[in-house]
């Protein structure tokens, strides 16, 4: 009866001392990015761009990567939400009732959503050469976009089963026809979790290096059109890291923190919000009376003017 | 709406079909078993052989789910089954805010902890290393790979029934017992699948992995050997692509195998979750 116990014991150590190793792999990540950027990181690095000389280690800032990223990440979010939204409202409204289909579907975008970045990568390569397009802003927000799309999709889809089905039925039997249902009913029930979809999605696209690293370009100045290479920011801290002078390191590191900080404020917004729609616990009941009585006042509006047609027919 | 539908379904097709038809020129010159096993890489003579970056990509995804696996296993069945519910909500971003990072600030953070590590306790093993090696890039990629296993174990073990766990405690076996003959019974398949989920995110890892491997063109013998995985030599080389059709063709043919290594053990493991959602 002993052996039990002391088995159960060592697990038991086992198991606190993997958590713990994780806990500490995360503190020690963020540790060391705050300490060794933390000195570096100044007013000048953040609102100037590289002047010359700058990877030798004079003067300038990484403001164009900055502003670079967020072009980027804001073109390929709002590219893949003008997909990623009626391919999802389409997923949870027509096809409600088709499960074998729907399963295919989340399959093939589970797959999509596994496929390295670096294949994207290849892959808008390939799309850009075709196109006759050079290293540019927009070839970047392609490949990212092609490269969100089945997060974003996932995502929003995971949103909407959560809408309840008699709201549908209850569209549906008031006489809405299904794309009404989807964009009047569907998607104003749930847009703040859709928000906190697209946040999610961007700080997945201003985070990823690999797969715009054959298309945006690197350049030292803001872009100003589509048709300019930009620089990003994973790419900056990328760049700047293998250089041999410790001071273009150090700004390496600084950018990362910069990086990082964005994307922390990006989820805790995510966080904040889909919170906040929480709170507000979902009453269907509530839900389904409101829709059912702006549905009642079209009707009673439709009908007020359908008499009024017949009575100047008459 | 179903002409978005239609565009995303037929992405993976696409993406299939694009990588192919650049790498169609390097086959055609080249048989395939040629470039798989042949282990000179000499793109200026027209030598294009693919082994080494193959196992090194292998070496350093090993590595990565040896130290990962149990890792994740042991935190899940303490996250849900022993630790205090308030704990798990304190976890829950930490894996988030993890699985958030990007592999660029992974690959910064190697270079400053890891890779220094390394190479101290290289001597231990004999060894003398710049710390550019197969484990530093291994390493990295196992903390990269941890939340996303990590969250899949959570949610199997959470979804398995609780009669089970009662069932089996009425019958008179301790909680561990409980644990070690029903619970990871029963989730086996799901185990087995996150893992495999885990390898295909580690094998398409590009920056992290890039900027710690040392990327040098060998055949790697042991774990503190510098290595050159796959997307590492496309990510390294897209600067020459456009010079040398063969040579840009020979990066596509890399994408490609990365494509289909990365989609088998994708379909292989999502199939094994699906059926266990069945059951």
């Amino acid at each position: 009866m002993m052996t039990k116990k002391t088995e159960e014991n060592i697990f038991k150590v086992l198991m606190v001392l993997s958590t713990s190793i994780i806990i500490c792999g995360f503190l020690l990540i963020m540790g060391s990015v705050l300490i060794k950027g933390l000195p570096t990181l100044s007013i000048e690095m953040l609102t100037e761009v590289p002047q010359g000389g700058y990877y030798f280690g004079k003067g300038g800032g990484i403001l164009n990567a900055i502003v670079g990223s967020l072009y980027l990440s804001l073109g390929a979010t709002f590219l893949a939400f003008i997909v990623a939204l009626p391919v999802s409202l389409f997923m949870n409204v027509y096809l409600i009732n088709k499960n074998k289909l729907l399963n295919v579907i989340r399959y093939l975008l589970d797959l999509l959503w596994g496929v390295p970045s670096i294949v994207y990568g290849a892959f808008g390569f390939i799309i850009m050469v075709y196109f006759g397009l050079r290293t540019s802003l927009l070839a970047g927000i392609i490949t990212v976009a092609l490269f969100v799309i089945p997060i974003m999709i996932r995502a929003m889809d995971e949103v909407f089963k959560t809408v309840p089905r008699g709201l549908i039925e209850v569209a549906f039997s008031l006489g809405s026809t299904k794309s009404e249902t989807a964009f009047k009913v569907f998607f104003k029930q749930v847009i703040p979790s859709v928000v906190t979809a697209v946040l999610l999605s961007f700080g997945r696209a201003i985070g990823d290096a690999a797969s715009i690293l054959f298309t945006t370009g690197y350049t030292d100045s803001i872009p100003t059109s589509l048709l300019e290479p930009t620089a990003t920011l994973p790419l900056a801290v990328f760049f700047q890291l293998s250089s041999p002078i410790p001071e273009v390191q150090n700004r390496a590191y600084a950018s990362a923190l910069v990086l990082i900080l964005i994307i922390l404020i990006i989820s805790l917004l995510a966080r904040i919000i889909s919170n906040k729609n929480n709170l507000k616990k979902f009453n269907i009941k509530n839900a389904v009376n409101k829709r059912f009585i702006y549905y009642k006042n079209i009707r009673n509006n439709y009908n007020l003017s359908y008499k009024k047609r017949r009575k100047s027919q008459q | 709406m179903l002409a978005c539908l239609l565009l995303v379904m037929t992405m993976p097709l696409l993406i299939g079909i694009g990588l192919f038809l650049k790498s169609t020129l390097l086959l055609d010159n080249n048989s395939i078993i040629n470039l798989l096993f042949s282990k000179t890489w000499k793109p200026l003579n027209q030598n294009f052989g693919f082994y080494p970056f193959i196992i090194s990509s292998i070496w350093v995804t090993l590595t990565a789910i040896i130290i990962a696996a149990p890792i994740c296993l042991l935190t899940a069945i303490y996250l849900t089954q022993y630790s205090k519910k308030y704990f798990l909500k304190i976890m829950h971003p930490v894996i988030d805010i993890l699985a958030g990072i990007p592999s660029v600030v992974y690959g910064v953070c190697g270079v400053l902890i890891i890779v220094p590590f390394v190479s101290t306790i290289a001597p231990i093993f004999g060894k003398q290393s710049s710390g550019y090696t197969i484990l530093s890039g291994g390493i990295v990629l196992s903390i990269m790979i941890t939340p996303f296993i990590l969250n899949i174990l959570i949610e199997i073990f959470r979804n398995i029934p609780d009669e089970l766990k009662e069932a089996s405690l009425s019958l008179g076996a301790t909680k561990w017992e409980t644990i070690k003959f029903v619970l990871i019974k029963k989730a086996s398949p799901g185990i087995i699948s996150s893992i495999g989920l885990g390898i295909s995110r580690a094998f398409g890892e590009t920056m992290a992995v890039l900027m710690v491997v040392g990327n040098v063109t060998k055949i790697p013998k042991n774990a503190l050997d510098p290595g050159y995985p796959l997307p590492a030599l496309i990510a390294n080389n897209y600067g020459e692509m456009l010079s040398i059709p063969m040579y840009d063709s020979a990066l596509m043919f890399g994408a490609l195998i990365l494509f289909v290594v990365v989609l088998f053990f994708n379909i292989i493991s999502r199939l094994t979750i699906t059926k266990l959602e069945i059951y």
